[in-house]
């Protein structure tokens, strides 16, 4: 019996060793030392110093972070229940058998398969103050010609519209998955009782949507919290820092100015506030939502 | 954590879509186009715009009020044939292309193989520290990759993998998700035809190998798919760890041909066009299977 259960843990050992020296090596190191790294002075190349918290009590008082996370929490406001309404629209007119669905639900799932660097690229050409075929657009309706990207108070709404663009399909994925689990007989029955088809779908359909809403929420706000990748192709954080999101600047902070002690604590700051909002977005999700048994 | 078992849960439902995916079938005109041709219209246009500016000339992109490329379809064909040789002997996009094929495909070997295993252990081995490793894995999910992106670096620069493909494979080889994603498949199987084939001598990897990975076609996809999509467009990662054009990964060699051709539109687009034809194509052709994948795992490109 002995024998038996010491072949048991060296069976088990031995298949998950591989994972367990890579998630040490790259997971569970780093977390420890990104703690370290977030009391330290350290400029990438010489050894850090030990400030203590010295760069957390720097947060509280630089105003550009404190603008950072303004913007960051802005842009995931909108970005977030946008990205919902949007693909939950979609996916409900999408949940059916008609001619050209398979074209329509093509043209929607694209974007979702397209980088974000292209993404951003091809927004740029769009949004082209000069040349692009939005202002063309506008200039037909007899509307002046705008600025987008470089202007401190339109880059942030193109930046949510373009990564609405790219995520929009996702919603819609996940949605009519969710929408296929919903029997038919029921929404059938709804109707039978006299509802109408928007009745049906608001007391019937939208509640049994209810987990997968909530699903939503919270990953898109955990990825809108961390968006980077459209603001370093586009904007860089500009003009004049209107763009400057939180994992922006933290990324200015690390490979621009080299602080890296300074921006592991941002990004700890983060973390803390991502996962504030997740918690706080599941706990009124479980008191709003309804699950099946 | 719980958001991952929920998602589980509507693999049933993904599923099912997948499967719809795959049938066509005719039905009356319906006011639902009324909604969807437009919203459809809307998702392609840039994509439309893209290859229309990848077409035209230089000086056709710099008119105001733009239109179409003239000279339908031989100008059409002489420009295309321009830009897209321009962007293609202006920067090393088959190095790229290369690179990055080379990166996702050893990552999405490692994860099959890896989280499988670790998966499996995690679901049916009841070995010491089974239970303290499982909680160690999900906490890594919830960190996010800023929090430990400067260490990696620092470790990636002590392996002296800096600029290097490996630095782009190696911290990519296991997703904590896709063990944790697996675990809860292998948990939900039952145990009877293990017990079956073991008591017939089969080792535990014969038993997984021949007996359970068959099984799990759809949560291994999702795994593929998933590590596939990650890597193929990851980009703040390749930013920070490669620095010269040799080593670089399709979407970041984008980014740098982007800031050196900045209002050169037409072989700009020219080269978004190339870098995003592999993605798109695999994805047509699998739409059914990346559907299903995106349902349960929840990445995106």
């Amino acid at each position: 019996m002995d024998r038996l259960l010491a072949s048991e843990h060296l069976a088990g050992w031995g298949f998950v060793s591989p994972a367990v020296i890579l998630i040490a090596l790259f997971g569970v190191v780093p977390i420890v030392w990104s703690v370290v790294l977030s009391f330290q002075r350290n400029n990438l190349m010489t050894p850090g110093v030990w400030i203590g918290l010295a760069n957390y009590r720097r947060l509280m008082q630089d105003p550009l972070f404190t603008q950072s996370i303004r913007q960051t929490i802005v842009y995931t406001a909108l970005f977030v229940p946008i990205t919902i309404a949007g693909s939950l629209a979609i996916a409900v007119a999408l949940n059916r058998k008609l001619i050209a669905i398979r074209l329509y639900r093509t043209a929607v799932f694209a974007p979702v398969v397209t980088s974000t660097v292209a993404t951003a690229v091809i927004f740029l050409w769009l949004l082209d103050p000069d040349f692009g075929i939005v202002n063309a657009m506008l200039h037909h309706f007899g509307a002046a010609p705008q600025q987008f990207f470089q202007s401190t108070s339109q880059a942030l709404f193109c930046i949510v519209a373009m990564t609405v663009w790219g995520w929009l399909g996702f919603g819609v994925i996940i949605y009519l998955a969710a929408l296929q689990g919903v029997p038919r007989e029921l929404l059938e029955a709804a109707e039978i009782d006299g509802a109408t088809r928007w009745r049906a779908f608001r007391r019937v359909q939208l509640p049994l949507l209810g987990p997968t809403t909530l699903f939503l929420i919270v990953w898109l706000s955990i990825n809108a919290l961390q968006l980077f990748d459209e603001i370093y192709v586009t904007t860089r954080g500009g003009p004049l820092h209107a763009t400057t999101v939180v994992v922006y600047y933290l990324y200015t902070q690390a490979f621009n100015y080299f602080h890296a002690g300074y921006a592991t604590a941002i990004a700890y700051v983060l973390f803390l506030g991502i996962l504030v909002l997740t918690i706080v977005e599941l706990l009124v999700g479980r008191r709003t939502v309804h699950y099946r048994s | 954590m719980s958001v991952g078992m929920e998602r589980i849960d509507e693999l049933g439902g993904a599923a099912a879509l997948a499967a719809e995916l795959k049938t066509r079938r005719w039905h009356r005109p319906s006011g639902w186009h009324v909604l969807l041709l437009p919203v459809a219209l809307v998702m392609a246009f840039p994509f439309v715009w893209l290859i229309v500016a990848s077409i035209s000339t230089l000086a056709e992109t710099r008119t105001f009020p733009p239109s179409l490329p003239h000279g339908f379809p031989v100008q059409w064909l002489t420009n295309l044939w321009h830009n897209y040789g321009d962007a293609w002997t202006q920067a090393p996009f088959g190095t790229w292309v290369l690179n990055t094929t080379i990166v996702s495909a050893s990552c999405v070997i490692g994860n099959l193989v890896f989280c499988s295993l670790a998966g499996y252990a995690l679901a049916r081995i009841r070995f010491f520290g089974n239970g303290a490793l499982f909680l160690v894995i999900l906490a890594t999910i919830m960190v996010p990759f800023q929090v430990v992106m400067i260490p990696t670096l620092l470790i990636i620069k002590h392996l002296g993998l800096v600029d290097s493909l490996g630095a782009l494979i190696a911290p990519n080889l296991v997703t904590p998700f896709g063990i944790f994603l697996l675990r809860q498949f292998f948990k939900t199987m039952p145990v009877e035809i293990e017990e079956a084939a073991r008591i017939d001598g089969a080792s535990r990897v014969g038993t997984l190998v021949k007996v359970v990975l068959p099984s799990m076609g759809a949560p291994l996809a999702t795994v593929g798919i998933m590590t596939l999509l990650w890597t193929w467009n990851d980009f703040l990662w390749p930013l920070i760890a490669i620095q010269t054009p040799p080593h670089m990964t399709l979407q970041l060699g984008l980014q740098s041909f982007q800031s050196a051709h900045l209002t050169n539109w037409p072989v700009l687009m020219a080269a978004t066009v190339m870098t995003q034809i592999p993605m798109l194509a695999i994805f047509i052709v699998a739409q059914r299977w990346f559907v299903q994948s995106l349902a349960s795992s929840g990445v995106k490109g």
